[in-house]
């Protein structure tokens, strides 16, 4: 049997600020996974993925994204990416159309099929009515929406999300969560960080949680539950277990 | 709290953000900056002593009663003075209207908003006056140290100018409110701003060169045509000039006139403020009609990312304004140099240091917006194309732009005369060349909000953008008149250039 390809493949990755935000951390997630990122404020879940986005450069340590090594080629490791930060950056002076075009040109996505993709997903979003108001307008939840579209329109196989649900309301929550869920049935890699540990539990393959800059426990629910010998608890339960038991360490 | 006390302290509130926001324009919101801020102004104020003697010393001796052309130079150049302060008034209006985040907490307060807005509106009069006192404080201590303790009346003046200026930005601003709705309010406020700062000096030369042949705007105001059609020296419009000179009675109806009117405008405008900012916070700019295309732009990565840029300097409001400001002074040039068509005089070798200045101060403006106002910066970090060549892309957008500008006033030229035109050509693209690397070596990732704020996170590229464009300019003009002295300002200042990469933090 052809082993599965990993989507992503950090070893060793380390950054250091003032204190090491992140310490020589090793993580795997595999090609059409929902991999869900879970730890407390400062815990390096943001530097981690900014690093592996190409935003930040590690102090060591390797990112290989579908076996591209991403420090070494990063255009081509980019092409297969896209990157949505709980900040949406948006351009005021430009509808969401015309946003998504800009996106789509810079990942030189064929103009007939990025104009079909945009439109669905401005429907699907349910931006349709606003694709020709200028974004300065928008609340927040409709700049997450629009900066939402532009990471999907160029059809990424990796997508890394910092917080997506930051500022959406239940119904567009609920829209990104079913379009997230959508595009890993169709083989893409959705890899997200949460504080919501109910949308972590409900919707993740598999979960991580990092503390202190380290991944502390790695897997699926019920493996998270055996590894901790609690078998009939929440995950908001074991994620406080194992940061108290890492900070009692630390 | 009484609702005397609720104005006194929201007035109080209104004068600290005021001072905490130009404290912020003055340190780049760096903590520590506060002493060498308030140092630097004091030695900025007592260094603008010398311009102030060369400049107004001469007039500190002039006695009542003046003659016509003194008393329309100094008319002129009040009036002058309350039209920059009314562009600054507008420009502060706007500001409120759009860029503060308080709004929705004052109307949402227990408080009468007539009353709140009415402070607000006093405020704006203030800082508007506290600026004008700042900068008018050198010239008007020659004047007192060389004529007398009688020229302190001229603070007066400003002060009324200033109430005055206030007064007709609120009703200006509000009214277009009303007539043409939020969205365009913004874009031709700023425009307005522009073409009143600029626009009576401009008037003034366009009026000389055609009538002189110089940019002198004395030439206009001391002639026998302007004493003629001046009204006689009992009128009204004399006061003003009166005032400043010590003239207590006519300070007096000077700022009564202004707190009157004023207070006019205080007691109109107040009550519909509230409804006003409003409707800017409830109000999204639809794109024009027919944006709405069947199709997305065939193109390379770079092509997206310069159509990106050129879409949004179109569509910036600020740059729009200061663009204009540019292209209005080139105004006189370009009269000079289509007059000079019929005339043999050497005034044309002018317009080259005025067009190369131009073009240096447009381009670092238009650098700093593409280059380090990026609103997008990680999604175009993420993007699969190097950032050399996002680097790229964002500097040609510059260069194609100051060409598109530029470029009909050289041609222009080259009828006039070719060797000229060239110099004028090869200093155009030195200097904008020059601003935009002063800029990329001092980038720093910011909003394009932060334009107006820009020479905050670096004075250094600030002066050194400044220095530049003046050098080349005064290098283009040099070569035309005496090549020699152009070829030693040419090196000083690629030398002034060197430096600045050599001290930049990109090279460090």
């Amino acid at each position: 049997m052809k082993p599965q390809q990993s989507a992503l493949q950090v070893r060793g990755l380390t950054k250091r600020f003032d204190r090491p935000a992140v310490d020589a951390l090793d993580l795997t997630v595999r090609s059409g996974e929902f991999y869900a990122l879970v730890g407390p404020n400062g815990a390096g879940k943001t530097t981690t993925l900014r690093m592996v986005a190409g935003l930040l450069r590690p102090d060591a340590g390797s990112v290989a994204v579908f076996d591209i090594d991403a420090l070494k080629d990063p255009v081509a490791a980019k092409q297969a990416m896209a990157w949505v930060s709980d900040e949406p950056m948006i351009y005021d002076k430009l509808t969401p159309l015309e946003y998504l075009e800009f996106v789509a040109g810079l990942w030189g996505i064929d103009p007939a099929v990025s104009r079909a993709s945009a439109h669905d997903l401005l429907v699907s979003l349910g931006l349709e009515p606003h694709c020709d108001e200028r974004c300065e307008g928008f609340s927040k939840g409709m700049r997450q929406k629009v900066a939402l579209a532009g990471a999907l329109v160029h059809d990424p196989r990796l997508i890394i999300l910092d917080e997506p649900l930051t500022g959406l309301d239940a119904v567009s929550a609920r829209h990104v969560k079913g379009l997230l869920g959508d595009r890993v049935r169709a083989g893409c890699t959705v890899i997200m960080t949460t504080h919501i540990l109910e949308v972590a539990e409900r919707m993740a393959d598999r979960i991580g949680v990092i503390a202190a800059g380290r991944l502390v426990a790695e897997g699926t629910l019920a493996e998270l539950r055996q590894q901790n010998g609690r078998t009939d608890t929440s995950l908001e339960d074991l994620f406080i277990a194992l940061v108290h038991s890492e900070a009692a360490a630390a | 709290m009484n609702s005397t006390t609720a104005l006194t302290w929201f007035a109080r509130h209104e004068l600290r953000l005021a001072w905490r926001e130009w404290l912020a324009m003055m340190t780049a919101g760096r903590k520590g900056r506060k002493r060498a801020a308030i140092i630097g102004l004091l030695v900025f104020a007592a260094v603008m002593h010398l311009p102030a003697y060369a400049v107004i010393g001469k007039f500190a001796d002039l006695q009542a009663p003046l003659d016509k052309p003194t008393l329309i130079v100094i008319t002129s150049t009040i009036f002058l003075a309350w039209a920059l302060m009314l562009s600054q008034a507008i420009e502060s209006v706007t500001r409120v209207f759009y860029a503060r985040a308080d709004l929705d907490l004052i109307m949402s307060s227990p408080v009468r908003l007539a009353n709140i807005f009415s402070v607000r509106i006093a405020a704006i009069a203030l800082s508007v006056i506290a600026m004008a006192l700042l900068l008018s404080t050198p010239f008007v201590d020659v004047l007192v140290i060389g004529g007398g303790v009688r020229w302190f009346a001229a603070f007066g003046v400003v002060g009324a100018i200033g109430l005055s200026a206030a007064a007709v930005a609120i009703a200006v601003t509000i009214v277009l409110f009303r007539l043409i709705g939020p969205s365009r309010t913004r874009l031709v406020a700023q425009i307005l701003a522009a073409i009143i700062g600029a626009g009576f000096v401009i008037a003034l030369q366009i009026a000389a060169i055609l009538s002189y042949g110089t940019l002198s705007r004395f030439a206009v105001l001391t002639s026998d045509a302007a004493a003629a059609f001046a009204p006689e020296l009992e009128s009204m419009v004399w006061w003003p000039a009166r005032a400043a000179l010590g003239d207590g009675e006519a300070l007096l109806c000077l700022v009564a006139g202004a707190l009157m009117l004023l207070g006019v405008v205080m007691a109109i405008f107040s009550p519909r403020f509230a409804d006003t900012a409003v409707s800017v916070s409830a109000h999204a700019a639809p794109a024009p009609e027919g944006s709405r295309r069947a199709a997305f732009r065939a193109g390379s990565r770079p092509q997206a990312l310069r159509w990106k840029e050129l879409l949004l300097l179109r569509r910036d409001p600020w740059l729009v304004s200061q663009t204009l400001m540019q292209l209005l002074y080139l105004v006189p040039p370009a009269v000079m140099l289509w007059r000079s068509f019929s005339d043999s005089s050497g005034a044309i070798v002018l317009v080259t240091p005025v067009i190369v200045m131009a073009a240096g101060q447009l381009a670092g403006g238009l650098a700093w917006l593409t280059i380090s106002g990026e609103d997008a910066a990680d999604l175009v970090a993420t993007a699969p194309l190097p950032a050399s060549r996002v680097i790229r892309a964002k500097i040609e957008v510059v260069l194609i732009v100051i060409g598109a500008i530029f470029a009909p006033m050289v041609l222009a030229l080259l009828f006039a005369s070719p060797l000229q035109a060239m110099v004028t050509a090869l200093a155009v693209a030195i200097a904008a060349a020059s601003a935009t690397a002063i800029q990329l070596w001092f980038r720093v990732q910011a909003k394009r909000s932060q334009f107006r704020r820009r020479q905050t996170s670096s004075r250094l590229a600030t002066f050194a953008e400044a220095f530049s464009s003046i050098g080349w300019a005064a290098t283009a003009a040099l070569t035309l008149a005496v090549p020699i002295a152009g070829l030693i300002t040419g090196l000083m200042t690629a030398a002034i250039v060197a430096a600045t990469w050599k001290i930049s933090p990109q090279r460090a």
